[in-house]
């Protein structure tokens, strides 16, 4: 396959959050306009910053008049999930090219890890046309959150209450079509389970923190569980 | 709020989420991930996809909302169900929006 149908393949399977997505970037515009700020300031945080919540969180920040550290730090806990999915592609990204890695880290969004990093697993993407896969998904999704954000802008009362739809379970739905695979042995069950407890409980939270603890948590049951069982395992092959 | 401050605001924002993005990817072909650590991050993806949609589907405003009139619980139950029973991703997402937007249809919420 070439890296065209790669791309494809990528958008495609996108496409449930990118439907998602768009509700979301028509209110980041609208509400960028309602607070009085300019298209271009709109348009310059989908393009370079390019981070969906934690763009929320900064126009609220910039309402309530938060100094600039206050911005950015807040920026930095919202974002600090990235770091995960980062250490978690790494063992498909490293024998890239330098200029590659660097391109792919700008578009590692939560839509893009949740679409891409599964087909890794499910051998639809591999170390030599994964990127390319990625690529594709993450550009599509850069496409329709930067016209979203304009159009927003433009015209953001166009479809009153748009956001109000629900829009989003496209997202949760999808989301739920990628984890259920993996869904086959004891310790992904328990993760699946811990982060369902724990982020439910944590969910107030701010910035976040309530998401990350809960991933960190599952991910250290599911460990435990891998550990247990594999430990298990040996223990019954010795006694054969 | 000034134009150099906005500006600021963006180039900041820039600077730490890309800097959390890239920072390993840039590194990647010299950092040594050990053992233990590449089995656990192994669990990262359905840790995370769970722990952002288990809010949004059991929960409201209100807190637990774990009712047969939530269309945000039955529609996500729906999914997994089928997602669990015929491991088909298109069809899981299908049948669960469609019954998501006809109990916001019928039920409201």
């Amino acid at each position: 396959m070439n890296a065209y149908k790669n791309a494809q393949r990528g958008a495609f399977a996108s496409i449930p959050m990118i439907i998602g997505g768009v509700p979301f970037g028509l209110l980041f515009g609208s509400l960028a306009a309602a607070n009085d700020l300019s298209i271009w300031f709109a348009i310059a945080m989908s393009s370079i910053v390019f981070a969906g919540s934690a763009q929320f969180v900064a126009l609220g920040l910039i309402a309530a008049d938060a100094p600039l550290w206050v911005i950015i730090l807040t920026t930095f806990v919202v974002n600090l999930r990235h770091i995960l999915y980062a250490a978690d592609m790494l063992r498909f990204v490293r024998h890239l090219p330098l200029r590659l890695r660097l391109l792919m880290g700008f578009g590692l969004i939560d839509e893009t890890y949740a679409a891409v990093r599964p087909m890794y697993d499910m051998g639809s993407a591999n170390k030599a046309d994964g990127h390319q896969v990625y690529i594709g998904s993450f550009l599509s999704f850069y496409l329709m959150w930067n016209v979203t954000t304009v159009l927003g802008a433009l015209a953001g009362e166009l479809i009153p209450g748009i956001s109000d739809w629900g829009l989003e379970f496209a997202m949760v739905a999808t989301f739920i079509g990628i984890v259920t695979p993996y869904l086959k042995s004891v310790p992904y069950w328990g993760a699946f389970g811990v982060a369902i407890i724990a982020s439910v409980t944590l969910k107030e939270m701010p910035n976040h923190l309530g998401l990350i603890l809960a991933t960190l948590l599952a991910v250290l049951v599911g460990y435990c569980l891998d550990r247990y069982s594999e430990v298990d395992k040996k223990r019954g092959a010795a006694n054969v | 709020m000034s134009n150099l401050e906005l500006a600021l605001i963006i180039l900041g924002m820039f600077i730490v989420t890309y800097g959390i993005r890239v920072v390993l990817f840039a590194g990647a072909h010299r950092a040594e991930i050990p053992e233990w650590l590449d089995k656990a991050l192994k669990f990262v993806p359905i840790s995370v996809l769970t722990a952002i949609i288990a809010p949004m589907s059991l929960t409201n405003s209100e807190g637990l909302a774990l009712s047969l009139l939530n269309p945000w619980f039955v529609g996500a139950l729906t999914s997994l169900l089928i997602g669990l029973v015929f491991k088909r991703q298109l069809l899981t997402i299908c049948v669960g929006v469609l019954v998501f937007f006809l109990m916001k249809l019928f039920v409201g919420g």
